[in-house]
């Protein structure tokens, strides 16, 4: 019998690794924004990471101004906020509760035990002493989630969109992060160089979980130049931009040959091009030429991709795309 | 230590399943063993693993949907093989009398020409499908799957209540009940003869490879669920992953050429067997209901085609019908020149002016039932009912009699249930799950339903009913 995945649990399996993703970088942030991102004064940037989410307006429309704890609660247990960790969680365990028969029972158990803690939560658990122990929770939680995946997910079909979703996602992930904190980081050009910039850079790079990677590649020198090309072109590094595109790259080449699936050759094309720019790319003229741009034309293709694969892959027309981007929020 | 778990217990004469059966001798010496407070604290983590499992089903309630486990008595419920004999061979009975009645109804209808069953019954039924008339179906069977709900007498015997030869549920509560107790309680289990109940997904799907279309070769059985938010969708999980087939929802599939295809990855790929979770009016907007979007448009053209089956077929509705129900012992004599082995409860169709006039005179000692309904809705028991809710009943009765059937009230068999740190006698009953392909399968045991309320009859899981773990032992 040929082996065959239902386009809908294709689509599942992509949006489910890609919302658990989405909730460790998110916790990864705040985690950081928390303990390390303090400025010269002590005080702490809340407003940047709602500007990392274009969430500020939708924020500020319910509440009056960024302190700590509206903004955490806003990120964590807010379940109207569709771009909370619990709403990503609570999408991640809707796919899993359709794809049941496709995922493992230990899977299953732990995004359904994950949700149910998180939905429970009440804000006096989020009082600024637990903070720390909960981030580390909830990144612990996705990574075991990562975990169960890796040692008890057949290798089939499904394996392949599940690891291309996860790696689209990251890659979003840190270009948004880098996008917002590049220009939040860069105040005035007097403050480039002082200690606490190069604080705000660390901070930067533990977000993402490349401090100790930086430091083992460029010792103490810490320049915006590096941290950023590192983030973004790094070939080692498993959250830089340019290893999740080329892992996306190959995990499609592998799927469509191994699962002689004929579909997708334009998300391959794109996918080709991208990682031959990231090859290539001279930071330095990046950051002259506008670093915004250029996060915000790779983001632009992630999406051409996602769409791509949608059409291709999970059963949609080219129109019901406008309703899956909308869905998948 | 305060001796026995059963010292308290007292099962106000009701016939007990647990104290006045050999069977379960051993069970309840090592249960006896148990204190409370052990019983409670095993009761309690195996409900929370059933919990964090996902074994679910779903209410709803104002916008908010909660998932809730079917509440679990970890007390089993104990059927000595000789039992256990009679109710399978009972069953097999019935089933191989309900698939010949079909064919029957849909080809010759010898039985109504014979007088045996009145032909309204038949043909004026709601679910009596027309469109079945002359499709032949692989080794003539239209139930494949079968719930029978049978109940316990004050006297011990086994009666049947109702067939469930549509879609009926509950197989998985049966499987993961089991292996729930296998990981609480070992110590109960060992060296006492247990049946295993492990293989029902490798049964059901060689049960759906023999009804395949011919030529199908190595047929693609796919299990079709309305979706996420059906209550039972747990069950179709536990399901499509026991036979390890897709679980489909009538969006993922299309009819071409009479064909039926399934989306994919790779494109369409064809689908021989649907076991079908979803009812004949919701199945084909072509054919039934039009505004039906659960279901797939040209379904039925392809069935009627021969290029798929369905389990259970269309149309088997009729069979579990329980007007029908009551004639059920003169089919089997009129097919199977057998008498039956289970015995029906008995039962007064209200449509016969005798009956009618029978029931209504006696009201307060019936349990009056809807013959259309599931789910144990629309059922007024007599003998619990106010003055109010039996005049209701009654103006029912006289404005639409043949709607109505009425038994009287059977004196349930209990068992021994943990209710409030106690062991209390609940109401129980059972259903068993047989499988038909070119025969029939009884899996050992059954759904052991049981009233959680004190005096209650209903078992019904959408009224308050839980279940137990059934073992049937050497």
């Amino acid at each position: 019998m040929p082996d065959v995945l239902l386009a809908r649990y294709a689509d599942c399996i992509f949006w489910l690794a890609r919302y658990v993703e989405r909730a460790e970088n998110l916790a990864r942030i705040l985690d950081v924004n928390e303990t390390f991102s303090r400025d010269s004064r002590g005080g702490q940037n809340w407003r940047s990471i709602l500007q990392l989410n274009s969430d500020e307006e939708r924020f500020l429309a319910t509440h009056r101004s960024a302190t700590a704890q509206s903004v955490v609660n806003f990120y964590v247990i807010d379940s109207e906020n569709p771009t909370s960790i619990v709403s990503a969680i609570r999408f991640a365990r809707e796919n899993a509760r359709t794809l049941r028969p496709l995922i493992s029972t230990e899977m299953w158990v732990q995004l359904n035990v994950f949700y149910n803690r998180l939905a429970g939560l009440g804000e006096g658990e989020l009082s600024p002493g637990n903070l720390a122990s909960l981030f580390a929770s909830i990144k612990e939680a996705c990574q075991t989630h990562t975990g169960i995946t890796e040692g008890t997910f057949f290798r089939d079909q499904g394996w392949y969109f599940y690891e291309i979703g996860r790696y689209i996602e990251r890659a979003d992930q840190t270009t948004r992060l880098l996008d917002i904190k590049y220009h939040l980081l860069l105040p005035s050009p007097s403050d480039v160089g002082s200690p606490v910039d190069v604080s705000q850079w660390n901070a930067l790079l533990r977000s993402a979980a490349g401090y100790h990677a930086f430091r083992r590649l460029h010792g103490g020198s810490t320049t915006p130049q590096r941290v950023t090309g590192f983030l973004l072109l790094n070939r080692a590094f498993p959250r830089s931009v340019h290893h999740c595109v080329r892992e996306v790259g190959r995990l499609l080449s592998e799927v469509k040959s191994r699962h002689s699936l004929r579909g997708g050759n334009d998300a391959a094309e794109e996918l080709d091009r991208l990682e031959v720019l990231l090859g290539t790319l001279d930071i330095s003229a990046v950051l002259r030429s506008g670093l915004h741009e250029f996060l915000d034309s790779i983001q632009r293709q992630l999406i051409a991709i996602t769409r791509e694969l949608s059409t291709a892959f999970f059963g949609y027309t080219p129109e019901a795309h406008q309703a899956q981007t909308a869905n998948s929020q | 230590m305060d001796s026995s778990l059963f010292d308290r217990y007292d099962p106000l004469g009701f016939y007990c399943e647990m104290l006045q059966s050999a069977a379960s001798r051993t069970v309840r010496e090592r249960l006896s063993g148990l204190s409370i407070d052990a019983l409670m604290q095993r009761a309690a983590s195996a409900n929370v693993e059933l919990f964090n499992l996902g074994i679910t089903f779903t209410v709803y309630s104002d916008a908010k949907t909660i998932d809730r486990i079917l509440p679990f008595d970890v007390i089993p419920r104990i059927l000595s093989s000789e039992e256990w004999q009679h109710i399978e061979s009972g069953i097999i009975q019935r089933i191989t009398a309900i698939n010949l009645l079909l064919d029957d109804i849909y080809h010759n209808q010898s039985i109504l020409r014979d007088g045996v069953v009145p032909p309204e019954l038949i043909l004026g039924n709601h679910n009596y499908r027309p469109l079945m008339r002359g499709i032949d179906l692989p080794h003539k069977t239209y139930v494949n799957i079968c719930g029978t709900d049978i109940v316990r007498d004050e006297r011990g015997t086994f009666l049947v209540l109702e067939d469930n030869a549509r879609t009926p549920s509950g197989v998985s509560y049966v499987v993961e009940n089991r292996h729930m107790m296998l990981r609480a309680f070992p110590d109960l289990l060992d060296q006492i003869g247990l049946r295993p109940i492990e293989n029902y997904g490798a049964r059901l799907i060689s049960a759906l490879h023999e009804v395949a279309p011919a030529g199908a070769g190595d047929p693609r059985v796919v299990l079709l669920s309305p979706g996420t938010y059906n209550a039972a969708y747990f069950e179709h999980v536990f399901l499509a992953r026991e036979m390890g087939v897709p679980l489909v929802e009538g969006r993922d599939l299309l009819v071409e050429n009479d064909r039926v295809f399934m989306r994919t990855t790779g494109g369409l790929s064809r689908v021989d067997v649907i076991y079908r979770r979803i009812d004949d009016d919701y199945l084909d907007p072509e054919a039934f209901h039009p505004d039906s979007l659960l279901g797939v448009p040209g379904l039925m053209r392809a069935y009627r085609a021969g290029n798929l089956a369905l389990a259970n077929a269309v149309g088997t509705g009729v069979a579990d019908d329980k007007a029908v129900y009551a004639y059920m012992p003169r089919i089997i004599r009129y097919y199977l020149m057998q008498e039956p082995i289970l015995q029906n409860v008995e039962t007064h169709i209200c449509r016969e002016p005798e009956a009618l006039r029978y029931t209504l005179d006696n009201l307060a000692s019936l349990v009056v039932k809807p013959v259309g309904e599931a789910g144990g809705y629309g059922i007024t028991v007599g003998p619990k009912a106010s003055r109010q809710e039996l005049d209701d009943c009654r103006a029912k009765l006289l404005a639409d009699p043949s709607n109505y059937i009425s038994q009287p009230c059977i004196k349930l068999s209990v068992a021994p249930t943990l209710v409030d740190g106690r062991v209390e006698p609940r109401h129980v009953d059972l259903r068993p799950f047989a499988v038909t392909g070119s025969s029939t399968w009884v899996l050992p045991g059954g759904l052991t339903r049981v009233a959680l309320r004190r005096g209650s009859l209903v078992v019904n899981s959408s009224q308050g009913g839980g279940s137990k773990d059934t073992w049937v032992v050497a």
